[in-house]
């Protein structure tokens, strides 16, 4: 379908909005002396953020105050805290206060908004605190804008530099040229594989099929737990996602995409329905973007729940309105996708970095990084650390300083066990492998994989048997169940490993469960079932003494006094 | 003519073409495309596998069929991979045998092990691979899947505790059948094959085909009514031909102790593929029904029939038939021969009649289905047949099906159909006023009256010429006359089409184009077309259709008339007609008829006799006095069946040859019990003129002979000698005398089949007619004109009533009326009314009604829906209770003498 839009904007028009909001929220002493930014999302919302913003909304009201702007934003990333608000001042000072309730609220208009001095009692989080370097020691730039802009306006986007690299690219007018940023960049697929995104773009550019249609995948359908990574940007800074799309259209030839979004992300879809609705307004999404030739349809399909349509084969067939089962490769979804034509495909997080490479050029982006992975990635962060939350880390970053100085360390009185990376499909690495740089190649070489961005601490408490036990009942109970080894063998894994844990193991399951983990990364049809046997096999690997003890003791893990202490975020 | 023999420079090319593989260090050729497996198959490599079916599009879900790859990390399902040149391949290397043996001991760790009474015991593909990589006991023990059983239908039995999931159910439920009766539920361990929210697969869309059956590995699935009946080892399996309609489907019958206990058909097989519908697979039980005809029997003065010995009956009809021959001349004798016997038969009741007897008054059946296509595509093309192959349609990108219900009557063309569009994106056009199961895979449907078909042809051909999308050089190099044509379809303007059909013009015209832009387009049609006062011309528009636009003479194209009967095609073949000789040798043509003299040692009457429908007339008026009828059912297949009683009982003798007691056998002095097909060797000859052996597989049942023996006996009777001790000297004999038979013996037939003309010993018969010139040499464009229906609607009668068929029974319900499942399936006849139209005459579904014609009158129940046009009537003709041709009109096609059985004008009222 052709979208159809009266209010579309020119190039010049772009750059005016841009001009005309940034002069409009510019701070000042005068009438526009406060920003009070509530963090709206999904996580805050959950903490009560939404009685948060209404609190202050009414006490705005009712005090008459008429020199502040209030707005809301997506989640800053500081999960264990919220609800949050951050004000910013017109003397540059930003203070994020934090796990609010109404008596704070109170507080905080008390004395910063009623006498221009910071709430201390609150210790709230200045660039002085050491809360902050939860934020220091991170890089944010596909985060840039998160707990910044307003996700339901567009013109917050544009104000910062939004769709500036939607209009280099089509100055550039050049699809080579396009592609040739982005493959110099080096940044590779965030969702977990590191396929190098370029070469991607380049494969579908030139696929050719019976008619001239093309498709755009955006994979959002994400669903390792305890990842929120996509949720995450959809929800603060979907514009970004857009534009990335966007710009892979124009770099591969496709008029018409689909985002995936898991149902079980309202906000999310909320968030997107409306940048999309509002691009659409501007002409940035529909015919003749921005005065060219191109023209571009982008629609939300929403996922039913399936852990697996996050593989991109069934996500295909998903959007096709089947049964979302993974199918062999090749060929791949760049030469034989959705409908049987060229499909692109790239996860949320990817599409969120294209705007600032066009923009920034490739240089800017790999610069950070190792020699094989460049640019920064997403993590969420939980488990056994202090600071909870969604850190954006440069690659090449060590691990040890992602847990000990962005994560500040272990929570508790115990000392760290092993951080599992890369969810139900990744695996454990161990003390010895903390100063390692974050790269592809490293993190698979200690026995984890990149992931989507599932990281997980854990402490001296936690039962490794019993963890591999969690992730091997998730995947089993995922898996889409056409493959011989994943249907069976996960779940003949899973009867074992919940023996062990029972305390009622036999001499043989541990080499049983390798074998059958063997079997079934060799022989399983998809990723899923490809890495499903990963932490089990990182387990066994490194913490094998845990197993044995478990069969040789005949105890379960309560009696033997450790607990999974997986904290569900 | 395409001939398949290639030239050794052909040869050689191929050979070049070749991708030089290594499997297990030696080096074989493979023909690019193909996949490992497929290579490894066609050389008698072992690679294990559980869920590969070639019909199938590979799923690669057992993960059995590893191999590894050099170049290539890890291993690769064979299955989905396709070998390229230089490939080295290892199919039995340890970490392939080790993971083998995983996967089969995780499938065995979820499978009974009770093969001791397992119906698939000996027939099942896990229970050979736990031989042979000696499997015992599972070695993994866990959960395993509860019994759960579903056969809460007729046909079907589903076992899910000894599903492996490996999916082939389903994917031919989808990609062939097109009726996705079936699919996986649930997640993980607890995902199950079964239909959408655990219905009955009778409230699904299945249609009993089996075919998911037949593709089972194990023992999940299995044929109900075949259940418990004999061990795989204990039958005999016999390769033959489904007796029901005329697509020819191969089908193997599972006898043991001279009872049919199971119908499979071979993936490799021709005409099917190895795909069969409810019929084939489930129909047979009438073979060993004990409502079979077993002794010949005269009927007694009393109007009793009375049980004789052959000789009593043998001496009755002859005596009875020199009587009237002496009486009133040969041409007071009639014969009606049978599409549903084989060519053999055909041919010796041809000879019968014209050399025993000494008339032409021999007709069939093919008079009330398809004497309007050879009427209309002798004169264009030059010959009344089919002109592509069944195979052919997976190269068309548009095709046309008018007037065929074709995935009832015809289910396995159908499934082709549904095939292509699904895999290829053919793209479907019916026009049919019902919305006909198959509508559900069209792009376009256009809903005509009853009866406008030419009206719709000619504007499909106005709008192609308009916008220029005809073939010019096609009507320039091959055909005459097209001038005369753009004449006769100019003033049907898409304005003045819709107006008499009733369809939507815009959709008219995006059919035209689909068409008419199409690389290749097949059309495809039935009684639709051919039972109509216009019949004739009704085919001479498709075939100008089909010519204008080039669609002739190659892979994909075509003009293809569905044959109704299993052996209508080769009955009219043999010369089972009246003005024809075998192999279409005019029998008024002094040369062609003096050949089969000279073979006959006898004199041959020179003038054409009378049609099916002539005969009957003439049985009323007194002309006919003696009618011999095998194998055929007038009381029921006719128009206007009141008058046919009225005929029959006029005549002085009446023998019908028969396998069951039938509605005409009622009227017969003497009765022959003949055997059916089961019982018999010989050939029959389907749609795309496929001619295939016919293989005896059980004995007939008590005195019922084969039907050439009982010709034969008469025939030698009555003092002319036949004296064949097997069927494959009569097919000798056709051979000799028919020049598109003349290359085809039962040798060999043994190992192939073979599409006429196949004109010597060398050829390989021909798939596609007309790819150089046409049978006439050019082809030859005829003007026609929209002509009404001899009845139309009017204040007496509003209604348009059609009639049909229904997938689960098959012509006069001889066959199918004794089996019980397809009766619980379709048990009653019914009329199906728009609900328009019934909302006005205060009728609900289910409702009794009486529908009337101007001949007569039935009462059925009433179908309400708006699947069918308003203004339309459609009713089955299977049904003796309430029979359709009671009010159809027996009047006729001027040329092609058959009758107007599609339309005619009736009234509806609410039975109370």
């Amino acid at each position: 379908m052709t979208v159809r839009s009266l209010n579309k904007i020119s190039r010049k028009e772009l750059n005016d909005i841009r001009d005309k909001t940034i002069k409009e929220s510019t701070l000042n002493d005068f009438d526009k002396k406060y920003r009070i930014t509530v963090h709206l999302g999904t996580c805050g919302i959950a903490s009560g953020a939404d009685i948060i913003k209404a609190s202050v909304e009414d006490k705005i009201d009712r005090l008459s105050i008429k020199n502040i702007i209030f707005t809301t934003s997506g989640c800053v990333g500081f999960c264990a805290l919220e609800p949050m608000l951050t004000i910013d001042s017109f003397d540059k000072k930003s203070v994020t206060y934090y796990s609010l309730d109404e008596a704070k609220v109170e507080k905080i208009f008390e004395h910063h908004i009623g006498k221009g001095e910071i709430a201390a009692d609150l210790e709230p989080i200045t660039k002085k605190s050491r809360l902050y370097d939860f934020f220091k020691f991170q890089e944010s730039r596909v985060l840039r804008n998160r707990g910044r802009i307003n996700p339901f306006n567009i013109d917050d986007y544009i104000a910062n530099y939004g769709y500036q690299g939607l209009l280099k690219a089509i100055e550039l007018n050049n699809s080579d040229e396009i592609i040739k940023i982005v493959s110099e960049s080096g940044l590779r697929g965030r969702g977990g594989a590191g396929f190098p995104t370029g070469e991607k773009w380049e494969l579908c550019r030139k696929a050719t099929s019976s008619s001239d249609i093309k498709y755009i995948i955006c994979n959002g359908d994400e669903g390792d737990p305890g990842a929120f990574m996509d949720r995450n940007l959809l929800e603060s800074d979907p514009h970004s996602v857009l534009e990335g799309i966007l710009i892979a259209a124009l770099a591969i030839g496709s008029s018409k995409s689909y985002i995936y979004v898991r149902a079980e992300y309202p906000l999310a879809i909320e968030t997107l329905t409306h940048a999309i609705k509002q691009a659409k307004e501007y002409g940035l999404i529909g015919e003749n973007i921005l005065g060219s030739k191109f023209s571009f349809d982008v629609e939300i399909y929403e996922g039913a729940g399936a852990f697996v349509c996050g593989e991109e084969t069934a996500l295909i067939k998903s959007i096709e309105g089947k049964r979302g089962m993974p199918k062999p490769k090749p060929p791949f979804p760049a030469n034989e996708g959705l409908y049987g034509m060229p499909t692109l495909i790239n996860n949320v997080e990817t599409f969120s970095n294209i705007p600032q490479i066009i923009v920034n050029g490739a240089e800017w982006f790999n610069k950070i990084g190792t020699s094989t992975s460049k640019g920064t990635k997403i993590f969420a962060l939980a488990g056994a650390v202090k600071n909870v939350g969604l850190v954006e880390v440069p690659m090449g970053i060590s691990i040890r300083d992602i847990i000990y100085k962005i994560g500040g360390g272990i929570s508790g009185e115990n000392e760290f066990k092993a951080v599992q990376i890369g969810g139900p499909s990744g695996g454990c690495i161990t003390e010895e492998f903390l100063d390692i740089p974050l790269d592809y190649e490293r993190v698979k070489e200690a026995g984890a994989i990149m992931g989507s961005g599932g990281m997980i601490v854990l402490d001296e408490e936690t039962c490794m048997p019993n963890l591999a036990r969690y992730f091997m009942d998730f995947i089993q109970d995922e898996s889409c169940g056409q493959c011989v080894p994943c249907r069976i063998g996960t779940r003949r894994m899973l009867e074992i490993l919940e023996a062990i844990t029972k305390g009622k193991g036999e001499r043989g399951d541990i080499e049983k469960l390798e074998k059958l983990g063997k079997a079934i990364k060799e022989s399983s049809l998809c990723g899923l079932g490809k890495t499903a046997p990963n932490p089990v096999l990182s387990t066994i690997e490194y913490f094998r003494g845990e197993y044995e003890e478990h069969i040789e003791t005949q105890k379960s893990c309560e009696r033997l006094h450790v607990k999974i202490k997986v904290k569900k975020v | 003519m395409t001939k398949t023999i290639l030239s050794t420079k052909e040869v050689s090319a191929k050979l070049n073409n070749k991708q030089k593989v290594l499997i297990n260090g030696k080096r074989y050729n493979a023909d690019p495309g193909k996949t490992i497996l497929e290579v490894a198959i066609e050389n008698n490599i072992f690679i294990p596998n559980l869920c590969y079916d070639p019909r199938l599009k590979p799923q690669s879900a057992c993960r059995l069929c590893a191999v590894e790859v050099e170049g290539t990390p890890g291993i690769v399902a064979s299955c989905v991979t396709k070998v390229e040149d230089g490939m080295i391949i290892k199919t039995n290397t340890a970490l392939i045998n080790e993971l083998v043996r995983v996967n089969l001991e995780l499938i065995i760790s979820d499978h009974p092990m009770d093969c001791m009474t397992c119906e698939a015991c000996g027939n099942c593909m896990l229970q050979d691979l736990a031989y042979l990589y000696d499997i015992k006991e599972p070695t993994y023990k866990g959960k395993v899947h509860d019994k759960k059983i579903l056969q809460d239908n007729p046909f079907i039995f589903r076992d899910n505790e000894k599903c492996i999931l490996c999916g082939r159910c389903v994917r031919m439920c989808d990609e062939i059948v097109g009726a996705n009766a079936i699919g996986y539920a649930g997640r993980g361990f607890e995902c199950e094959i079964t239909p959408a929210f655990d219905q009955s697969l009778t409230e699904t869309e299945c249609v009993f085909c089996g075919n998911c059956i037949s593709t089972c590995p194990v023992g999940a699935l299995q044929s109900k009514p075949y259940m418990k009946k004999a061990r795989i080892w204990e039958i005999k399996q016999t390769k033959t031909v489904c007796p029901y309609c005329g697509v020819g489907c191969s089908i193997n019958l599972h006898v043991k102790n001279n009872r049919i206990v199971n119908v499979y058909s071979d993936i490799g097989a021709n005409a099917n593929k190895g795909n069969l519908c409810v019929k084939g697979k489930f129909g047979l039980d009438f073979v060993g029904s004990p409502k079979r005809l077993t002794s010949p029997m005269i009927k007694t003065t009393g109007g009793k029939f009375k049980k004789v010995g052959w000789d009593k009956a043998i001496m009755t009809v002859a005596a009875k038939l020199e009587a009237i021959k002496k009486n009133y001349g040969p041409d007071s004798i009639a014969v009606l021969s049978s599409a549903k016997c084989t060519n053999e038969e055909n041919f010796l009741m041809s000879k019968f009649a014209r050399a025993v007897i000494g008339t032409n008054n021999i007709d069939h059946c093919a008079r009330l289905c398809h004497a309007s296509t050879v009427t209309g595509l002798i004169p264009t093309f030059g010959s009344g047949a089919m002109t592509n192959s069944i195979d052919d349609i997976k190269f068309a990108d548009a095709a046309i099906i008018i007037g065929s219900n074709t995935s009832e009557a015809h289910p396995v063309i159908g499934y082709e159909i549904i095939k292509s569009v699904q895999e290829n994106g053919l793209q479907l056009i019916v026009i049919d006023p019902r919305k006909i199961p198959i509508t559900k895979y069209a792009a376009i449907h256009l809903k005509q009256k009853p009866g406008s078909d030419i009206a719709i042809l000619l504007g499909l051909m106005n709008i192609i010429y308009n916008d220029n999308l005809h073939d010019k050089e096609f009507i320039e190099n091959r055909t005459e006359d097209f001038d005369r044509l753009i004449k006769c379809f100019s003033s049907y303007t898409p304005e003045k089409v819709a107006k008499i059909s009733g369809v939507d013009k815009e959709e008219l015209i995006k059919a035209a184009r689909v068409y008419g832009s199409a690389k290749n387009a097949s059309i495809f049609y039935a009684m639709g077309i051919t039972q109509h006062t216009c019949g004739t011309d009704n085919v001479i528009a498709v075939a100008d259709l089909a010519m204008m636009t080039g669609n002739i003479g190659r892979k994909g194209c075509g003009v293809n008339p569905l044959r109704g009967q299993n052996n209508v095609q080769g009955s009219c073949d043999m010369g089972a007609l009246p003005d024809m000789l075998s192999g279409y040798q005019g029998v008024e043509n002094d040369n062609m008829r003096w050949s089969f003299e000279k073979r006959w040692s006898k004199t041959l009457p020179p003038k054409r006799g009378l049609t099916v429908t002539e005969i009957i007339e003439g049985s009323n008026s007194g002309k006919i006095k003696a009618l011999y009828v095998m194998g055929e059912n007038p009381m029921l297949s006719d128009p206007d069946l009141l008058h046919v009683a009225a005929s029959l009982k006029k005549l002085e003798f009446l023998i019908v040859q028969d396998i069951f007691m039938t509605e005409t056998g009622e009227f017969a002095d003497v009765i022959l019990p003949s055997a059916c097909f089961a019982e018999k060797d010989g050939t029959f000859t389907n749609t795309d003129r496929r001619v295939q052996r016919v293989r005896k597989a059980v004995n007939a049942p008590g005195m019922a002979l084969e039907d050439w023996k009982i010709i034969s006996m008469l025939s030698n009777k009555m003092g002319y000698p036949m004296n064949y001790s097997r069927a494959s000297e009569i097919m000798d004999e056709i051979a000799s005398l028919t020049p598109i038979y003349g290359g085809i013996s039962y040798q060999r037939l043994e190992h192939e089949t073979l599409q006429w003309p196949c004109r010597q010993y060398v050829h390989s018969g021909t798939s596609i007619l007309h790819s150089n010139t046409f049978a006439r040499g050019t082809g030859k464009f005829i003007a026609v004109n929209y002509t009404p229906p001899a009845e139309v609607p009017s204040g007496d009668y509003p209604y348009i009533l059609t009639t049909g068929r229904v997938l689960y029974q098959f012509h006069t319900r001889t066959m199918t009326g004794k089996v019980k499942g397809l009766n619980e399936m379709a048990p009653m006849n019914f009329a199906n009314i728009n609900s328009e139209n019934a909302k006005k005459l205060g009728i609900n579904n289910g409702d009794k009604i009486i529908v009337e014609s101007r001949r007569g009158s039935i009462t059925v129940n009433a179908l309400v829906n708006s699947e069918i046009k308003p203004g339309v009537v459609f009713i089955p003709f299977h049904y003796a209770d309430s029979p359709a041709n009671k009010l159809t009109n027996s009047v006729l096609d001027p040329k092609a003498k058959i009758p107007e059985l599609k339309a005619c004008a009736v009234r509806i009222t609410k039975a109370f």
